[in-house]
């Protein structure tokens, strides 16, 4: 006779520890594969509650299994002929044989997120710099009022009216309890509101003192910054203005173009307007020097630089870039250097030239010369951000 | 909300217990357990032992047959049974009752088979088994509490130990060497006893300490008790598919349970087209097999000696491909071609098609070769099939993680020799 046994209901959650884990490193991976989509040029430049698709990997079980050439055995459902195609091979619809278990089949499946929430996924596992409050960081106060408390005194808008009653109350049967004590005859009918009675809440000012960011973007649109390394050069700002602006309250954005001489321009023209001519780097500087003593006070802005250039400058200006970056390095936190080389390298980069005459703290170099390259750099860039700094 | 209570399960049970008797099934003692469909799903996530070792390969099967199941893409089993002794079984609770009827049936005839076959015999002990996998997950768990070993460098060994389980012995355990032989083979860098053995030579050669290869050896032991069974995939379903409808012929169900019964065993066992379904085509095999001359005598015979390989190129005829109407076909560019029909002159190629692709057939072999100034060269055994090269590169990197050292795989792709190359810090090339 077989045993029956009906259903234990006391069981726990057996499978909980593998979900979790499972999910963990589901979430690895797309971190992983964030790199290539913060890349995408569909994601550049949409609003923050812009949704967009990314895929997800299943975490692979890898094993040793036969590839497609292998064909197999199936059922027909008559009148098969020799030759006749009965499927594609790369659609999940393709026909298999029962493969010991194994699925070689891609389990990509898709998730929708917002730019912002892809922003979070980036940023919260590096290990972010405490920001560097500055002085008079508050340029921006929003007042705001806080009840906090009461008190005796105060004008009738601020009546609290329940604190007053329970004020009233308490007086009641404090007389009361005083009446039974002593047995008095005389029994008030009627306990009014008394003067000590009336509660005023109290108002504390409550200060959010907003931290402000500007990001200089300076672009070298000379001739030879094509669109390869506009592309590159933008979806680089794209992180940083992303970043800054995850870190900071208020974040804004200055761009400058420059060839041999730099004007301030708006988004659009920045990424998308090509100049023809030679370079002048110190022009793209001297230019953010002068905005930064206009309109943003490094006491009271948390300023980065980051400079986008195919390292290509005429001779003659290098001392003279060399020497402004450093004195750009002291009333910015930040201040990136990021040279693209799609294809060939130029005999004289400014890389070299800074790599000779620059170590300061602040001042970063990254290099891409592809798309992949690009969260590598701002990896690189982070690091640096978030090491302390004695200068600040 | 069921349809039936305990009582009246208990009842037909016992109905179905003489029966399988008077037929001349022998099994273990039968246990049933009821359980809900969360219960169910967990189950088969970890292969019906719920008390198996933690791994988050588990959690993803649970998930994704949730998600599967949630998005009506398949059906849950009516039932799960365990090779054990005595043999366990859920049923879920949600089943009608005919459904649990004919799951009953469709057990003791999976019962009988685990108890009889050769394959079972040789390589599970049945009464062991679920103290096996609990051993095992203690073990485990201690070495993921150990402070010194914790959860990561577990899972990294077992990652690739997964990886490469079916790489070891197709042929059941090789006996224990004795002290003489252990000391003949030192100086050999692969023994022979471990030549067809990949996950074996790993566990006792590779640059590991001593956890790492009893966790090897834990997934070895598991794999040895599961390969019976994916051996006999299309023999075990046909043998239960078999037995249900027999005894609940003999049953005498009411007329409305007769009707459910019919109905539901024919879409156990209708074809799947364009595929192999294991229950219609083993049905179709040992209920074609019972009625030649040698009858029920032959097909029990059967079951105790073969594996889906050995039943599949001795019993299927051209009659029985067919009925089955069974095709081979192959790639041609994007196309999936039909190369062979089931006539007179197609039906020997794909038998012998079909019989190498089931089973451990289905999964390439990868042997330890030589080992070549530390780089371990490993032959993949080839036949017309050629190696997903995109996996063969991830799994090479579990074989280098085990081994320590540099590991090439030589293989052949449209007929030249490729090797796939593993280097230390895990990079993987492919050359010739």
């Amino acid at each position: 006779m077989a045993i029956f046994k009906d259903r234990d209901t006391s069981h726990s959650d057996r499978s909980a520890w593998d979900r979790k884990r499972h999910r963990h490193l589901v979430e690895e991976s797309i971190k992983k594969n964030l790199g290539d989509i913060i890349a995408e040029e569909s994601i550049i430049g949409q609003s923050k509650d812009k949704k967009i698709k990314i895929p997800i990997r299943g975490i692979k079980e890898y094993q040793f299994i036969y590839g497609k050439n292998a064909g197999g055995t199936g059922t027909g459902v008559g009148g098969e002929k020799k030759g006749q195609v009965v499927g594609k091979a790369n659609t999940q619809q393709g026909m298999g044989a029962g493969q010991a278990g194994n699925d070689p089949g891609e389990d990509v499946y898709e998730t929708e997120i917002t730019v912002e929430e892809l922003t979070d996924y980036l940023f919260e596992d590096l290990q972010l710099p405490h920001m560097e409050r500055k002085k008079f960081a508050q340029l921006e106060l929003e007042y705001k009022f806080k009840r906090s408390g009461f008190q005796h005194k105060g004008i009738q808008p601020r009546l609290n009216k329940k604190r007053t009653m329970i004020e009233k109350l308490k007086r009641q049967q404090m007389i009361k309890r005083d009446q039974e004590d002593t047995n008095a005859d005389q029994v008030h009918e009627r306990i009014p509101f008394h003067r000590d009675d009336l509660r005023y809440s109290r108002i504390k000012e409550d200060i959010r003192k907003h931290s402000n960011a500007i990001i200089i973007c300076i672009m070298d649109t000379s001739g030879s910054m094509d669109q390869t390394k506009k592309y590159l050069a933008r979806s680089f700002y794209f992180l940083l203005y992303q970043f800054v602006r995850w870190k900071y309250e208020h974040v804004e954005v200055a761009f400058i173009a420059h060839t041999t001489v730099a004007h301030e321009v708006n988004e659009d023209d920045f990424f998308h307007r090509g100049e023809a001519g030679g370079t002048y780097i110190s022009s793209g500087y001297a230019k953010a020097l002068e905005i930064i003593e206009q309109r943003y006070n490094p006491a009271v802005w948390n300023i980065y630089i980051f400079h986008c250039s195919d390292g290509d400058n005429w001779s003659e200006d290098n001392s003279k870039a060399v020497a402004l970056v450093e004195e750009l390095c002291t009333v910015s936190n930040l201040f990136g250097y990021g040279e693209i080389n799609t294809a060939t390298m130029y005999g004289s980069s400014m890389r070299k030239e800074y790599d000779k005459y620059l170590s300061l703290d602040n001042f970063v170099m990254v290099n891409m010369n592809s798309k992949a390259d690009i969260w590598p750099a701002f990896k690189k860039l982070l690091a640096k951000e978030s090491t302390p700094r004695g200068n600040s | 909300m069921t349809t039936y209570n305990m009582d009246e399960l208990e009842e037909w049970d016992a109905k179905i217990e003489k029966l399988v008797g008077d037929v001349g099934l022998n099994c273990y003692t039968q246990h049933f357990e009821i359980c809900s469909y969360e219960d169910m799903l967990c189950y088969e996530a970890y292969l019906g032992i719920p008390s198996h070792y933690p791994h988050w390969s588990f959690g993803k099967a649970y998930e994704r047959q949730k998600s599967f199941y949630q998005y009506n893409f398949v059906g849950l089993p009516y039932e799960l049974v365990i090779n054990s002794d005595p043999c366990i079984a859920y049923l879920m609770q949600d089943n009608t009752l005919l459904t649990q009827i004919l799951t009953m049936a469709h057990v003791y005839a999976h019962n009988d088979f685990f108890k009889n076959n050769r394959l079972f015999k040789r390589d599970t002990r049945a009464n062991m088994a679920v103290d096996m996998f609990k051993t095992h997950a203690n073990r485990i768990r201690e070495y993921i509490q150990d402070p010194s070993i914790g959860p990561e460098k577990v899972e990294r060994i077992l990652d690739a130990a997964h990886g490469l389980k079916f790489q070891m012995s197709r042929y059941g355990e090789a006996k224990e060497p004795d002290k003489k032989q252990r000391a003949e083979e030192v100086t050999k860098a692969i023994p022979e006893r471990l030549q067809g053995d990949l996950l074996g030579f790993l566990a006792e050669r590779g640059n590991l300490i001593e956890w790492e290869r009893d966790l090897i050896n834990i997934v070895r032991q598991e794999t040895m008790y599961f390969i019976p069974q994916l051996e006999t995939k299309i023999m075990n379903e046909g043998w239960a598919s078999y037995w249900h409808y027999q005894l609940l012929n003999q049953l005498n169900l009411p007329q409305g349970l007769h009707l459910e019964f019919l109905k539901r065993h024919n879409l156990v066992v209708c074809p799947h087209p364009g595929k192999i379904n294991p229950y219609f085509v083993g049905f179709k095999i040992f209920e074609y097999l019972a009625k030649q001359p040698g009858g029920r005598d032959q097909i029990m015979a059967i079951r105790a000696e073969d594996r889906d390989q050995s039943f599949i190129r001795r019993y299927l005829n051209q009659e029985l491909c067919e009925t089955l109407q069974l095709f081979s076909y192959g790639i041609q560019g994007d196309d999936i071609v039909i190369t062979e029909v089931s006539n007179e002159d197609g039906w020997k190629t794909i038998r012998d098609h079909f019989a190498d692709s089931v089973g451990l057939g289905g999964i390439p072999m990868i042997q330890p070769s030589v080992v070549d100034k530390g780089t371990l060269v490993l032959e993949h055994i080839c036949d017309d099939r050629e190696l997903e090269l995109k996996y063969a590169q991830e799994t090479i990197k579990y074989v280098a993680d085990l081994w320590g050292g540099k590991v090439d795989l030589r293989t052949q792709v449209n007929k030249d020799v490729k090797i796939i190359s593993c280097s230390e810090a895990k990079l993987v090339t492919v050359h010739s």
